[in-house]
């Protein structure tokens, strides 16, 4: 009884589980909710550049916090989502974007799932026209020679 | 050729592949190892451009300054972010002062410092910079796109930025990187 009451505590707090952010402070949050979920989105799509593999949303870093900041006053003054990564892009570069962009120097890594593909398939059939899967049916004298093998 | 020759020389090509793959590797480090390569080290957008617009208060009893002051003054220079707080930036003062003793312009930005800390920084370790201004707030290191201290930027006879190095100078990169540049620059 306790312990379905508990597991059921437990369900309806993991309902209001969100991912973890790093804000330092509640206050560094933006009072409009609609405002403060573009830039929680804008933070997660930013690399942090200091520990590289972490979004600005997510590290302690204090350029982080200072990013944090600015994106939100950006934000809160009317600024495009477009407008603000290509700010930050002006700035740092297309390292920061979490998702890389499509361009000459990125077209192998996205392409490479397919380019893959495409090699593997290649080398399916090459290996499948070299050896036809069923080989000749056996004569009536090897047939002979099985059937004595097997008695 | 004969099916076991072949299937002998397949079985070299994996092989090749880890002979090739180690041979990068090895290269990679070796040059990481020599400080030329370094796997964290960001691209500067600033390369190639004009260095962007500031106008920042003297860290005294230096004047401040701008980016038009630094393209007016004696070129090429260097402009270099340092802070008291900051560890390589007390390990490269012994290679920035050698630059200044053989007449290289530096221009000094602390950042995010307070005033008594730079400039008991100053003091303690030397001078280096013909002027020292302070960006308290960290938002024109923003407009360089720096993402630590120290860095500093190598300014062309004609305002360009060269070549940002990020991290601690050292007699080594000073010797191999910093003053080959500025002799070609000059």
């Amino acid at each position: 009884m306790i312990r379905s009451r508990f597991a059921a505590v437990l369900g309806v707090l993991l309902l209001f589980a969100g991912p973890a952010f790093a804000l330092s402070s509640p206050s560094e949050m933006l009072a409009n909710p609609v405002l403060e979920k573009r830039a929680e989105a804008l933070g997660m799509q930013l690399r942090c550049v200091v520990c590289q593999n972490e979004s600005i949303e997510q590290s302690n870093a204090s350029l982080a916090q200072q990013f944090r900041g600015i994106i939100r006053r950006r934000v809160e003054e009317g600024w495009s989502d477009k407008r603000i990564i290509a700010w930050m892009v002006q700035r740092y570069g297309t390292f920061i974007l979490l998702r890389p962009p499509f361009n000459p120097m990125t077209w192998l890594l996205w392409g490479a799932p397919a380019l893959a593909l495409l090699v593997g398939g290649a080398a399916v059939v090459l290996a499948r026209r070299r050896h036809p899967t069923s080989p000749e049916p056996l004569s009536p004298a090897e047939q002979q020679r099985l059937a004595d093998l097997l008695k | 050729m004969d099916a076991v020759a072949r299937r002998r020389l397949l079985m070299l090509g994996p092989l090749g592949v880890a002979a090739v793959g180690s041979g990068v590797f090895w290269a990679l480090l070796l040059r990481m190892r020599q400080g030329t390569y370094d796997p964290h080290a960001l691209q500067s957008m600033l390369v190639g451009k004009h260095l962007p617009d500031f106008t920042l208060p003297g860290q005294a009893p230096s004047a401040g300054f701008s980016n038009a002051d630094v393209n007016s003054g004696p070129l090429p220079a260097l402009v270099n972010f340092f802070a008291s707080w900051c560890i390589p930036c007390v390990e490269e003062t012994a290679a920035l002062m050698s630059l200044r003793q053989k007449g290289v312009t530096i221009w000094g930005i602390a950042y995010k410092d307070r005033p008594l800390a730079a400039s008991g920084f100053l003091t303690r370790y030397g001078d280096p910079y013909h002027r020292v201004a302070r960006d308290a707030d960290g938002r024109t290191a923003i407009n360089f796109g720096l993402y630590g201290v120290p860095e500093t930027y190598v300014v062309d006879r004609s305002g360009i930025v060269r070549l940002r190095y990020a991290g601690g100078l050292s007699s080594d990169s000073v010797n191999h990187m910093i003053l080959p540049l500025l002799r070609k620059l000059a």
